[in-house]
């Protein structure tokens, strides 16, 4: 038995497991705050928030244990299987999907709520993994790209029918490690461009947009006016980066709905509302700005305690750390995420095969696209998307989620002396 | 294959200057502005203050007349109002079904979040009935307060106003004060605002998301106790102060009487005047437009420090005492008067025929004829060629005795009257003009004139024999009973004591010899000395005024009562001054006088309005035309005394001062 349990935790990079710990942690410490109230402080209360999250950390462990157990090559040859489970899942909680906060998000089962976006992202990561590993393509031809593009849209799709635009969004992340795998620069380049272009497309006249999109095209044609070749591509290019500005404005008012214009309005702040997203926004910026430097303390902070941020154990704990714990705790973690994703790229490279490789990469800008966004919409950087904290955040859905992802890799790193 | 390798650093470096920009962010938020910690202070704390009672005060005798009644506000915060029993709540507080949605309006329009007035002063009755129900209005609380109380229901110039601040009063305080805070707006409740209005304490609660208060913030570190405001010991004597105002009931004038050795203000009376509580609370804009505004005789104008008269009899006793300090006459310098004055070719007439006459009897007799030849000595001392610079000289020696400059009363919007310099006469006449253009001055007409209470002012001065402390009305204040410096200085006029006797003399005799023009006003068993004078006024009846003091030795009261459109000194001001100075000496007045009292209380004196419902309304402007073309007038014959200018009729609005201030170091008296 000794020797078996030797086997399956052989090679486990237990210093990534110390950090899902320590973010536990932190999880579990920042929620209690969130939800302590000074008046109804009475002993361990296992039906309250808290009380539920640990025992989703507790679950979430010996779930990441478990998978430790499992063999990693089962993770390859079911890649498929588990990415068709979790499109089944998308499509079914689309009918049967209990409404929370104007998206059908969650699947009912008994007392338990089932977020199938959450596990999609996993199911995703190894069906990418196995599709690159296999065919081994350096996306340079139209199908190669094209295949990939079709695994991540398509559950990326189907979380914008919900709608959940934030966890939709997280997929992008997957364009990462494709670039990693061969995909050239350009496309991150043209992403960025498209996603600049769709906000500023809002935020300033239309006309005036086409005006800065011809100058620069001009400009760019008038530095390179020798070569012939790349003023038809840029030519090319501006005309295609006008017709897109329409695009998005006829999609806009002709495809969505008024309260998803409304939800993209409020986003891009075109619209304050005291009551909703605007009003976390800004409560949520004044509860961590007045963390100063070293913090209120614990159960100290007031916007904390006396209910200020809403939404506050969720999607906007990070409130709870800055007016706690200050400049210094907000280093603190965005500390540990930093070292965990440095850490998952540099595990990923040491992996003989590309599918753990591929899959490690994914894992890491999952993480990233969550941490960056959700820190970055608390402090106000960045639009209300609402998508958690990575195992800090409250709630069991995503805890699990994020623990079966990291596990799963740690798996296959334990194994990556084997063949997968 | 190396290529993609080199990737991982792309993608590594991604996620450092993400995390470094999320990192600025927070340095930025947390550490180098603090506005989120001055708003999550703002977010969690709210501020009630509590109103100190504002300082009583007491008149000379330690009678109370300033005091504080308690009276009860329903306050409301709009956004925590829940749908309520209307109907129950107007009930409660006696008003109809509309006024409460009203006033639910009223109180959104001012602030959704904070405290606002919604029922101001309800009745104890309301109040009570409203404690028991309270619980079913939630938003709704009550507020206690203080009002101010005026016992003896006179003096509403002097004591002035209390009212709620204005948005220029907020914004010149520097913080002190916020929306719905009461201030004093005029008369003594404005010039002693600042100790009046004690500190305000505050009390910080913390309160959660959803308004439930959570308890003190920093267990009360920063909160402050109310401290109530500092009493004021007046140098009124009540009783005397109602006295004169009853006594000059339906008339229009002003009484100022000083106690000469210290300056205190024993009765400051402006007639018409009006019950101080009538602008208290509720009541204030009907009542101020009704009473204040709507009375024809516009109680507004504070006369006592605001209304010009030409001194007119009560400046000969002046001329004399400079005259003998200068030395161009003596007590027994004799002049003939066969009833008039020539100046030059111009008559100036005097009431009787006096023949040859002493400076006593020319005083006692207010003799016009005297004067003029007491002025005419005084200015043309250095000879005719430099009567100029004499008239300055002598001008400068009268301004010493207060006429011309204000005298720093603490009463806010005090005027100093008009007595010119030399240089106003060079810009009219050149340098083409002597005594004879200005003799009127000699007798107290003319240019100049001056407000009743420099002219009672002057009468401490002679009673003081030559120096007088700037009459003030608070002569202490606090539990430590503090004094301003100014209040207690001794300001000598120039004149030796010595000088002053043979004038007294005058004065007495004035009062009390045979021959003299008040002997009607003898006090028993008092010597009083006094002056009648008869103030022509070229608009209407002459106005009657008397000045004096009281006992002769060791003066205890000084004077000036002036009853416009009165006729003669004699008839009116000389007894009411005398009824005045009896009640303040012997604390009543007895005998006979006591029924003259009750006569006099029923005079109506009131001068005949041009059209009742209409009161004239003069600007600036036309008190400034009326003035030249006096002036003028006056180029031509300046020895009619007629043109008389009685400016106290134009001077409509106070000129804005600013209130006495405690700028100098109060010292215990
Ligand atoms: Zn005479």
């Amino acid at each position: 038995m000794q020797q078996q349990g030797n086997r399956f935790f052989f090679n486990v990079d237990w210093i990534t497991v110390l950090i899902y710990i320590a973010l536990c942690a932190i999880g579990f410490t920042n929620i209690y705050a969130s939800i302590y109230n000074p008046d109804k402080s009475v002993g361990f209360d296992f039906a309250s928030s808290y009380g539920k999250q640990l025992i989703y950390v507790i679950t979430g462990l010996i779930l990441g244990l478990s998978i430790l157990l499992f063999d990693g090559r089962l993770f390859n040859v079911f890649a498929p299987f588990i990415y068709g489970v979790t499109l089944v899942l998308l499509v079914i909680v689309l009918f049967v999907g209990r409404n929370v906060g104007g998206n059908q998000a969650w699947i009912p089962i008994g007392s338990f709520r089932l977020q199938p976006s959450e596990f999609a992202k996993f199911g995703t990561a190894l069906l990418l993994a196995r599709y690159v590993s296999t065919f081994n393509p350096k996306f340079q031809d139209i199908k190669s790209i094209f295949i990939a593009a079709a695994i991540v849209l398509a559950p990326l799709l189907l979380i914008m029918l919900q709608p959940d635009t934030g966890s939709a969004l997280v997929f992008l992340a997957f364009m990462f490690p494709l670039y990693r795998e061969g995909l050239s620069g350009y496309f991150l380049l043209i992403f960025l461009g498209m996603i600049v272009l769709f906000v500023a497309d809002f935020l300033v006249p239309t006309y005036i947009l086409i005006l800065i999109l011809t100058t620069i095209g001009a400009l760019f044609i008038y530095a390179n006016k020798r070569k012939q070749k790349l003023i038809i591509t840029t030519v090319f290019v501006t005309l295609i980066a006008i017709g897109y500005l329409f695009l998005v404005k006829v999609a806009y008012t002709k495809v969505l709905e008024p309260h998803q214009r409304s939800r993209i309005e409020l986003m891009l702040g075109l619209k304050t509302d005291n009551k909703g997203a605007g009003y976390n926004v800004i409560q949520s910026q004044i509860a961590i700005g007045s963390g100063q430097a070293t913090g209120r303390g614990f159960l100290q902070g007031t916007q904390t305690k006396y209910g200020y941020v809403p939404e506050q154990s969720t999607d906007f704990i990070f409130s709870t750390i800055g007016e706690e714990w200050g400049f210094m705790g907000c280093s603190v973690v965005i500390g540990l995420y930093i070292f965990l994703l440095l850490r998952l790229i540099n595990l990923a490279e040491r992996q003989r095969s590309t599918f753990s490789r591929v899959y490690g990469y994914s894992v890491a800008c999952i993480l990233f696209f969550h941490v960056f966004i959700n820190i970055g919409m608390t402090i106000g950087i960045i639009p209300v998307i609402g998508i958690p904290l990575p195992l800090i955040s409250y709630g069991g859905s995503s805890l699990w989620s994020f623990t079966i992802l990291l596990f799963i890799f740690l798996k296959l790193d334990s194994n990556r002396m084997g063949f997968i | 294959m190396e290529q993609l390798f080199n990737r991982k650093y792309i993608i590594q470096g991604l996620f450092l200057v993400v995390a470094i920009i999320l990192l600025a962010k927070l340095f930025y938020i947390q550490i180098v502005s603090d506005a989120a910690f001055v708003a999550a202070e703002s977010n969690v704390l709210k501020k009630k203050f509590k109103y100190p009672a504002r300082g009583a005060i007491l008149d000379r005798n330690m009678k109370v007349i300033v005091q504080n009644e308690p009276v009860y506000d329903l306050m409301v915060i709009p956004n925590e109002v829940k749908s309520f029993d209307t109907l129950a709540l107007a009930n409660a507080l006696e008003i109809s079904f509309d006024e409460v949605r009203k006033n639910l309006k009223k109180a959104k329009a001012k602030s959704n979040y904070q405290s606002t007035p919604f029922s101001k002063q309800i009745s104890v009755q309301s109040y009570a009935r409203l404690q028991e129900i309270m619980y079913r209005f939630p938003g709704f609380s009550t507020q206690d307060r203080t009002i101010r109380h005026y016992p003896d229901s006179v003096a509403g110039q002097l004591f002035g106003y209390v009212k709620e601040v204005s948005q220029a009063d907020i914004d010149k305080s520097e913080g002190y004060y916020r929306s719905g805070d009461y201030i004093g707006k005029s008369g003594l409740e404005r010039s002693y605002e600042d100790v009046l209005r004690g500190e305000k304490g505050v009390v910080n609660t913390v309160y959660d998301a959803r308004n439930t208060p959570q308890g003190s913030y920093a267990n009360g570190k920063y909160d402050v106790n109310a401290v109530s405001g500092e009493r004021l010991i007046s140098g009124i004597d009540i009783d005397v102060q109602k006295l004169g105002e009853e006594l000059m009931l339906n008339k229009v004038g002003a009484v100022v009487a000083i106690e000469p050795a210290t300056g205190e203000i024993i009765a400051l009376v402006s007639s018409p005047g009006y019950d101080p509580n009538i602008l208290v609370g509720k009541g204030f804009g009907n009542n101020y437009m009704d009473f204040i505004v709507g009375n024809p005789y516009r109680p507004s104008l504070v006369r006592p420090i605001q209304g010009y008269y030409p001194p007119g009899s009560s400046f000969k006793p002046i001329d004399a005492l400079i005259a003998l300090q200068e030395g161009v006459v003596d007590p027994n310098t004799t002049f003939n008067c066969p009833g008039y004055y020539m100046a030059g070719n111009h008559k100036v007439k005097c009431e009787h025929v006096d023949g040859n006459i002493s400076m006593r009897r020319g005083i006692a007799r207010s003799c016009n004829t005297y004067f003029c030849h007491v002025f005419q000595n005084l200015i043309t001392k250095n000879g005719m060629k430099n009567q100029r610079q004499t008239y300055q000289d002598w001008r400068d020696k009268v301004a010493k005795f207060g006429f011309g400059t204000k005298l720093d009363i603490d009463m806010p919007f005090e005027r100093k009257g008009y007595f010119y310099n030399a240089d106003h006469y060079d810009k009219i006449y050149g340098n083409r003009w002597g005594y004879t253009t200005v003799i009127s001055q000699a007798i107290g007409q003319g240019e100049i004139t001056a407000t009743p209470l420099q002219i009672a002012n002057a009468m401490a001065i002679i009673a003081n024999r030559g120096y007088y402390i700037k009459p003030h009305l608070i002569k202490g204040m606090g539990d430590k009973k503090l004094v301003k410096k100014e209040y207690v200085t001794k300001n000598y006029v120039g004149v030796d004591a010595k000088y002053f006797e043979p004038v007294i003399d005058g004065m007495q005799d004035a009062v009390n010899s045979a021959w003299g023009t008040a002997t009607l006003s003898r006090i028993p068993d008092i010597i009083m000395c006094g002056k009648t004078g008869t103030v022509q006024n070229p608009h209407g009846k002459n106005h009657s005024v008397f000045i004096g003091f009281a006992p002769r030795d060791n003066p205890k009261i000084a004077i000036a009562v002036i009853v416009e459109n009165a006729g003669y000194g004699s008839t009116y001001a000389a007894p009411i001054a005398s009824y005045m100075v009896e009640k303040y000496l012997k604390r009543a007045v007895t005998g006979a006088r006591a029924n003259q009292v009750e006569w006099m209380k029923g005079q109506n004196l009131l001068p005949p309005l041009i059209d009742p419902n209409k009161k004239p309304k003069l600007t600036k402007a036309d008190s400034l035309s009326i003035k030249k073309t006096d002036s003028v007038k006056r180029v031509k014959d300046s020895l009619k005394i007629k043109s008389a200018v009685i400016k106290q009729s134009v001077s409509t609005k106070p000129v804005a001062n600013k209130p006495a201030i405690l700028n100098t170091k109060p010292e215990t008296k």
